[in-house]
């Protein structure tokens, strides 16, 4: 399976995510660029987190514009996984891909430390090889986290199943019904707040973060005849 | 040229972490009367003469300047003559 790491002036968890396709997974990777536009030779999409464009205006809202977006969005129609983590989040948020927006901490400070999180949806691409209900460690760090939506959008959040992360006993950041991560509706985009990929080696002691990746490894292999 | 002036404020009923704080702070100081502070942004637009300004800056506003989903905004367009 092939991934792009979509990078972005700013982007600074590129390297992490790259780290955790290659290493730990042992999959093939690449950086692609923000000024990319085709992205079909990709079969994942994973757009890491940082601080695009300085965060300026608001988190996200000037990558959505990034010329590599527009590949982003045919690869969702397509239905290819896309994972957005912390600003990578943001930015499918702010590109609509998801709904939603974020506000600044309801401390206001910057968070960055592990986090537990309760697997709500375990019948996803990105999660199934989680218990339903598993709570596993994963670490935050971001500014920008206080999830919100209605109250509309979050009761349909709730009936399709579309929680599929939610910040277990403590909420850290204020985030509205303590969301964590959230999938669209076709089940194909995921995007979080915590860092999966900073949890994916033994040495730095927390590997909760390599069954999210395991699982999308898996479900694309389920679903592809492999040729090579 | 036009000098159009864009305010972004949160919309009623999302709470406003830094509104709060700054709240917090002023009735610290003993301006117990204020009730309510809001925390927003404020830019200024130079933009060249143009038909149809008033659609360009709402489509502006609700593409990229604020987020509708949590945002509010308002504009007022000048025309001033050129420097």
């Amino acid at each position: 399976m092939k991934y792009a790491v979509i990078v972005f002036p700013g982007s600074n968890c590129d390297v992490d995510m790259y780290h955790a396709i290659k290493d730990a997974l042992g999959e093939e990777v690449e950086y692609v660029s923000h000024t990319e536009e085709d992205l079909s030779e990709y079969d994942g999409i994973l757009l890491p987190g940082g601080f695009s464009y300085g965060d300026y205006l608001r988190s996200g809202a000037i990558a959505r514009f990034a010329d590599a977006m527009s590949g982003v969005m045919k690869a969702a129609e397509e239905g290819k996984p896309i994972l957005g983590v912390c600003n990578g989040f943001q930015v499918l948020l702010e590109s609509g891909l998801l709904p939603g927006a974020m506000k600044r901490n309801r401390d206001l400070k910057f968070i960055c430390r592990p986090v537990e999180l309760k697997v709500e949806n375990n019948e996803t691409m990105f999660t199934s090889e989680y218990e339903k209900g598993e709570v596993i460690t994963i670490p935050i760090a971001h500014g920008e986290g206080n999830y919100e939506c209605d109250d509309e959008t979050l009761k349909k959040l709730e009936d399709n199943n579309q929680i599929v992360f939610r910040y277990h006993g403590e909420n850290p950041n204020g985030s509205k019904g303590d969301i964590a991560g959230i999938i669209n509706e076709r089940g194909n985009v995921l995007g979080m707040m915590p860092h999966p990929e900073r949890a994916v080696d033994e040495i730095l002691g927390n590997t909760d973060g390599l069954k999210l990746f395991q699982s999308i490894l898996k479900n694309w292999r389920e679903s592809h005849v492999y040729t090579s | 040229m036009y000098k159009v002036k864009v305010y972004v404020t949160l919309k009623a009923g999302v709470l406003d972490p830094q509104g709060k704080a700054v709240k917090g702070a002023l009735h610290s100081m003993d301006y117990k009367e204020v009730q309510d502070v809001t925390i927003g942004k404020y830019m200024e637009l130079m933009i060249e003469k143009t038909e149809d300004i008033e659609q360009k800056v709402e489509e502006m506003c609700h593409r990229l300047l604020a987020n509708p989903v949590i945002e509010d905004y308002r504009y007022e367009i000048e025309e001033v003559v050129p420097q």
